[in-house]
Formats: structure tokens, C-alpha cells, sequence
């Protein structure tokens, strides 16, 4: 046997159960008519329903972007439903406002609804479908100022917050998908750090796609006032199916003067089976912009989920001095496809980005790297450092790196380094011989690879990231 | 301890070895000679179950157990150790989380608990020493960037560490200057016990200077034409392989 042998995911995706709540939804399909039936149900002010009334106009006037390194099986857009939220049972103490079968969904992924249970340094937001069935550590937050709730209760609550921020990072008529998700979005996290405030614990965001031929378009909006700080994870998985479904989601960041946000995620929705049946295509649009100066955004991503992701967590770098920095995993096994990568923009003088992609693929999956780094005519003395790094596990899965740069500005200083490498079964012999069984071999050649990434989340979540590329790969050597 | 009869193995299709027939037991030193190309380390890898190559005949035992339907992980734990001639770099595993994976993994099969951290490191330093091998590797990378020197060192601290009960030495002598040669070769006699069995595969008669073998086996053509005592490398040094050549040509 010569050839490393492509081999079906040994454990189950572990997150692929379902769960009976009893659930609303709307018809399937999309019109005018959904559109104002979702601002209707969320009893939103005249303002937000203009903005998804333009966003889906607009939306009416595009076709889905094919430029992606990704093979997109057509989607009928008016074979998806909307809106789907567990029905709320009839007033609970407050404690149990959360219905119990929501409640059990949550605790079985790990994510206790109940402040006791909870690690003490995390506040979690926890959407189901498209609503927020809970948020924890409210109240601690709140006397610091700082306002962390679903966005649907921030629009109500904090509506000119909403209105000065909403769409002014990714507007709705930034592409396709943002169109989409600004007409039709339900539910997601907003955050707010006052000025000079440092958030004393990390927020996150969980997201559970439960309903059956439903999509999830959630939104999240942060604002980080001058001198805050503010640590943020956001999590994801949903059931098995057959049928694929649709993920589109816009997270936006705002930082003022020195204001700084580290933002994580570990995507792990369900990839689909074996043959590439089923999974989650997820196409999001993440954008920060670093208004202020000497600001910082950094985006870590731990990507092992989904049937195709279309995504580029990106940094408007507008404060002079400001840093925008992108550390990436994305992992690929089976069919899944992956097109992910970063646009750092230099606008203001002494910007600074950092780029740190690792892409990993194996089975018969396909992974880009897309990355832009533009530097415009103001933004004297720029710097970006990027590094593209891909590794191969057998040889009938594809890596691809398309890095951009658009440099307008003489003194910009712009690196670029990329490298691609095999796990070869040279390596694979020798851990064996060492006695270390090869599903361990490829996690700890993985691990290491992927290290410099890993490092940069959170503790709390290092190790399950780690597990998780494990088991992602398992089996993808025989 | 292990036991070859009649053992046949191919790579692509074309044979290497022909019929091999070894005995060796527990406290012996066996080192293993003969021309370029003759087999001698297709012999280790194929003990160490290396998939590139297919056994195509014979039988081979370890410790009474069918060596042969072990995978190399298995076999690894079962305490064969094999120090390659070409030890294989694996950039972005710390040493230190390539050993502890190791040293765990054979504990496990064992039915042993993990090492704790300290106890690990610990045991790390101390069997540093035996090869004089530098603190900082364990911070380093398996191999990446090792000079010939410290990846031979590398593989015996490595064998310290799992403590095998069969060693094969697979030209541990190339690439070493004659200082570096000796700190090996006394890191692998410190090693010996009555419990394991030493072979070492090698061209020269230097590393015999320092292992001392109880047997010397002659591999030409896949099969093992000779063996002897000691005294068989110093007439090899003197006289070549021409003469074996010559009396063993097809």
C-alpha cells in the first residue's frame, strides 16, 4: 500500500442530532410580503423596515457572485423558509423562561443556559433558529455599561445605537448575501463596550440551526467606544441532514480610538456525509472597521464545518495607526469546499495587518485561500505581513492560493511568503515506529502545523479546537 | 526473542530479500554486513513493518506473537525500535510533544496511566544526557534542521526514552565524525541490558569497535551467506566483499 487510502470520517459529526421543539415557521419562499411579515414579528420600528425593504429590492437586482474557487449547486431561494422560533410556552418564572427542551438542545452541546452552570468568564447569547432563546451574565455586563443582548431586543432597546451603526461596515448593497441577510435577517448578538471600558469576561455567541428547511440569517453588530476592549467567540452546529442548508450571516465591528476586539470563531456546522450529501453552505460576510486610530481588530477562525464556505473576515484600516490582523484554520475533508481567506484595507497612515492562513485538505475536498491587501494613495507607511500555508493529506484533494495585492502608495511595505506541504508517509512510518497510532500521527502533525493559529484563541476554547481538528481528519489516512 | 525463517519481501515488485533465516536472543549484540544494495536495510524495515515494502514468504516471531500481522505502531509498542538511517523531519512537532505522544502511547498499551508533565520533562532530561544532546531540542522540531550529528543522537536519546526490548541500529555509523560516533555508540552499550537484543546494521568495522557484536551475519543477494564471530568484520576490513562476491555470485 503506497498510497495514503481516503477513508470515511470514522466518528459521527457529533453535533448532528434533533431536537423536538415545538417551533413557528413561516411559508417558504421570499417576497415583500416575508420581508415585512419578519420586521412585523420582531415589532421593529418604521427605520428597520425600510432598510430589509431597500436591502431586498436591491437583492431582486443581483445574482449570486461566481468568481469563489467553489463548484455551488443551484439554490432556490424560494424553497427556504425565513423564520422559524421555538414557540415561547406561557409565562415561566424568570429563571425558566427558556423552554426546557431549548434548554436540554443547549446543555447537550455543551452550552449550559444557566449562569451556574456556565464557565464564570464566559456570557453566552444563545440563537436558535432565528431568535435568541437566551443570554446569560446580562446583568453583570450591564454595570460596567456594557450592553450585550440579541439584536432584535437592541433594535427595540437601542434603536438609535442600532440605526447609527447598522449596515455602515457591510452595507446592504455590499454583495448577494449581505443583501440577503439585511432583508430578511432575525436574530444575532449585539454588543456595545462603553469608552475606557475593558470587558470582564468573554463574550460569545452560539448558534444552532435546528428547524428542517430552514435558513439562518443572523446578524451581529459591535461597537467598541474609544479605549474598550472586548473579547468575542462565536460557535456553530446544527443537525444532520440530507438536504443542504443556508447559512447567511453579516457580522460587523466597529472600533474607535484605541479601541481594540479580538474576535473568534470555531465554525462547525454539519459538512455533509461521506459522499457530500447534505451540510451547510455557509456564505458570510465579516467586516471590521477600525474607525479610530491606533485601533485593532483580530479575527481568529477555526473552520472545520460546513459543505462550502464562501468567507473573508476582513479590516477597514481608517484610523491612522490602526491594526487589523487574520489568523485562519480552515479544515476540509470529504467534499467539503472552502474559499476563505481576508481583505485588509490601508487607509489611514502606519496601518498595520497581519495575515496567518493555514489551510488544511484532505479527501476529496477543495480549500482556497483568497486574500486581497490593498493599500490606498494616503496610506503612507503601511505594512502587511502575510503567510499562506497549505497541507495536503492524500492526493486527491486541492489547495489553491489567490492572494491579491493593490498597492497605491510607494512606501508600503508588503510581504508575502507561501508554502505547501504534504503529510508524507515517511512521517506517518516514522511516528508509527515510535509506537504512535496514525489517526494520532496526523493530529499531532496537524496540531503543529496549525500551532501559531491555535494560539491565538482563547484558552478556553485551544483545546476543543484542537479536538476538533482531530476528529475532523479522522480516518482521512488508512 | 525474534525468530526469521525463511523470509522473502519485495519493493515494487522486485525482490530484496530471499529467504532470510535469524535467530536472536535476549542480551545478544548481531550486527548485520554486506555489499550496497545487499538488503541489509530492507531487513530492519521490514521488521519495523514498513508499508513501502510487501513480505511475500516466511515467518517471523517476536516474543512467541506473529510479528508480520502487527501494524508498525504495534509493533512499536510490542518493543521494537528501530534507529533510521534517515530519520525522517516533521516541521511544526515540538520534540517534546513527539515523545510525550510516544512515551504515552506505549504506556497505554501497556494498560499504564499517562506520564504526568513533570514526570515526563524529567525523564526527558535525564536520558538527554546519556547521548549529550542539547536542552533546547526540546522546543525544536523532530529533526527539522538537525545536523547528521544530533539526528543520529536523536534517534538513541529516543530509544532511551522507550527503553525497546529489540534495537535495530540501521547504519546509525554514516554521517558521524568520529567523535559524535563514539557518544552514540556509548549511549547504545549504556543502554544494553540482559533483557534486549542489539543488531546493528553497518558497513565498517569502526562501530564494531565500540558495540561489540556476539555474531556477524554477511547479507548478499537477500540471504545471509555467512556469519562468524567478530574477528569476521576485521578480515572484511582487510580483505572487502569480493572474495563473498566472488564464492556467492548467482
Amino acid at each position: 500500500m503506497a498510497d495514503l487510502q481516503i477513508d470515511n470520517l470514522k466518528e459521527e459529526y457529533k453535533y448532528g442530532f434533533t431536537s423536538d421543539i415545538d417551533t413557528e415557521t413561516i411559508a417558504k419562499g421570499l417576497n415583500e410580503d416575508v420581508v415585512r411579515l419578519i420586521s412585523a414579528k420582531k415589532g421593529e420600528p418604521q427605520f428597520m423596515l425600510d432598510f430589509r425593504l431597500k436591502a431586498f429590492r436591491h437583492w431582486q437586482t443581483l445574482e449570486q457572485p461566481k468568481w469563489a474557487h467553489l463548484n455551488i449547486p443551484k439554490i432556490d431561494f424560494q424553497d427556504i423558509i425565513y423564520y422559524a422560533a421555538p414557540k415561547k410556552a406561557d409565562k415561566l418564572a424568570s429563571l425558566d423562561e427558556v423552554d426546557p427542551e431549548v434548554r436540554k438542545t443547549f446543555d447537550k452541546l455543551g452550552i449550559p443556559l444557566d449562569e451556574q452552570k456556565a464557565l464564570s468568564n464566559v456570557a453566552v447569547d444563545a440563537v436558535l433558529d432565528s431568535t435568541s432563546v437566551r443570554t446569560t451574565f446580562r446583568k453583570t455586563l450591564s454595570e460596567k455599561g456594557i450592553i450585550f443582548c440579541p439584536i432584535s431586543e437592541a433594535i427595540q432597546e437601542y434603536p438609535e445605537l442600532v440605526q447609527k451603526y447598522l449596515g455602515k461596515v457591510v452595507p446592504y448593497t455590499d454583495n448577494f448575501y449581505a443583501a440577503l441577510n439585511s432583508a430578511v435577517f432575525s436574530d444575532g448578538s449585539f454588543v456595545y463596550i462603553p469608552k475606557g471600558v475593558r470587558c470582564p469576561m468573554e463574550l460569545s455567541t452560539y448558534f444552532r440551526i435546528n428547524a428542517m428547511k430552514t435558513g439562518q440569517f443572523e446578524r451581529t453588530l459591535i461597537v467598541a467606544d474609544d479605549d474598550s476592549y472586548v473579547s468575542y467567540l462565536e460557535g456553530c452546529t446544527a443537525p444532520m441532514r440530507d438536504e443542504n442548508q443556508l447559512h447567511a450571516a453579516i457580522v460587523e465591528i466597529i472600533t474607535e480610538n484605541r479601541a481594540e476586539v479580538k474576535y473568534s470563531t470555531v465554525q462547525n456546522w454539519y459538512p455533509g456525509d461521506k459522499n457530500g450529501n447534505g451540510g451547510i453552505y455557509n456564505f458570510v460576510t465579516k467586516r471590521a472597521l477600525c474607525r479610530g486610530e491606533r485601533s485593532k481588530v483580530s479575527w481568529t477562525q477555526v473552520e472545520t464545518g460546513s459543505a462550502i464556505t464562501w468567507k473573508y473576515p476582513s479590516c477597514v484600516l481608517k484610523g491612522d495607526g490602526s491594526v487589523g490582523e487574520f489568523y485562519s484554520v480552515a479544515v476540509t475533508n470529504n467534499y467539503q469546499q472552502a474559499d476563505t481567506g481576508t481583505k485588509m484595507i490601508h487607509l489611514g497612515r502606519n496601518t498595520r495587518s497581519t495575515i496567518i492562513s493555514k489551510g488544511i485538505s484532505a479527501g476529496r475536498s477543495q480549500n482556497a485561500y483568497r486574500g486581497l491587501v490593498r493599500v490606498a494613495e494616503n496610506a503612507d507607511d503601511a505594512r502587511n505581513y502575510s503567510q499562506c500555508d497549505s497541507l495536503l493529506i492524500g492526493d486527491k484533494c486541492g489547495a489553491h492560493t489567490f492572494p491579491y495585492s493593490d498597492i497605491h502608495n510607494p512606501t508600503a511595505v508588503v510581504e508575502h511568503e507561501a508554502s505547501t506541504s504534504k503529510i508524507s508517509e515517511e512521517q506517518l512510518f516514522y511516528c508509527n515506529q515510535r509506537g504512535i497510532s496514525t489517526e494520532e500521527a496526523v493530529g499531532l502533525i496537524v496540531n503543529g502545523y496549525a500551532r501559531d493559529v491555535l494560539n491565538k484563541l482563547p484558552m478556553e476554547f485551544a483545546m476543543e479546537a484542537q479536538k476538533l481538528l482531530q476528529v475532523t481528519l479522522e480516518g482521512s489516512v488508512g | 526473542m525474534l525468530s526469521i525463517k525463511n523470509l522473502h519481501a519485495e519493493i515494487d515488485g522486485k525482490e530484496i530479500l530471499r529467504g532470510i533465516n535469524l535467530e536472536i536472543k535476549a542480551g545478544e549484540t548481531h550486527a548485520i554486513m554486506g555489499p550496497n544494495g545487499s538488503g541489509k536495510s530492507t531487513l530492519s524495515a521490514v521488521l519495523a513493518g514498513n508499508p513501502m515494502y510487501n513480505v511475500t514468504a516466511g515467518e517471523v516471531t517476536f516474543n512467541g506473537k506473529n510479528l508480520l500481522e502487527m501494524t508498525p505502531d504495534k509493533r512499536a509498542n510490542e518493543g521494537i525500535f528501530l534507529s533510521f538511517q534517515y530519520p525522517t523531519e516533521i516541521p511544526g512537532v515540538s520534540m517534546t510533544n513527539f515523545m510525550r505522544a510516544a512515551v504515552n502511547s506505549k504506556r497505554k498499551y501497556q494498560g499504564l496511566e499517562p506520564l504526568s508533565a513533570t514526570d515526563f520533562l524529567k525523564l526527558m532530561k535525564e536520558k538527554r544526557q546519556i547521548v549529550e544532546l542539547d536542552s533546547k531540542l526540546a522546543s525544536r522540531s523532530v529533526n527539522a534542521g538537525f545536523s547528521g550529528g544530533e539526528k543520529k543522537r536523536n534517534e538513541v536519546f529516543q530509544m532511551a526514552m522507550l527503553n525497546p526490548s529489540l534495537r535495530i541500529l540501521d547504519e546509525t555509523d554514516s554521517g558521524l565524525d568520529i567523535d559524535a560516533l563514539r557518544v552514540v555508540a556509548e549511549g547504545v552499550t549504556a543502554l544494553k541490558t540482559k533483557e534486549n537484543a542489539t543488531v546493528v546494521i553497518t558497513h565498517y568495522q569502526r562501530l564494531l569497535d565500540y558495540i561489540v557484536p556476539d555474531y556477524i551475519h554477511i547479507l548478499y543477494h537477500g540471504r545471509i551467506v555467512m556469519t562468524g564471530g567478530k574477528e569476521l568484520a576485521l578480515d572484511l576490513e582487510k580483505r572487502g566483499y569480493d572474495w563473498i562476491k566472488e564464492q556467492f555470485k548467482d
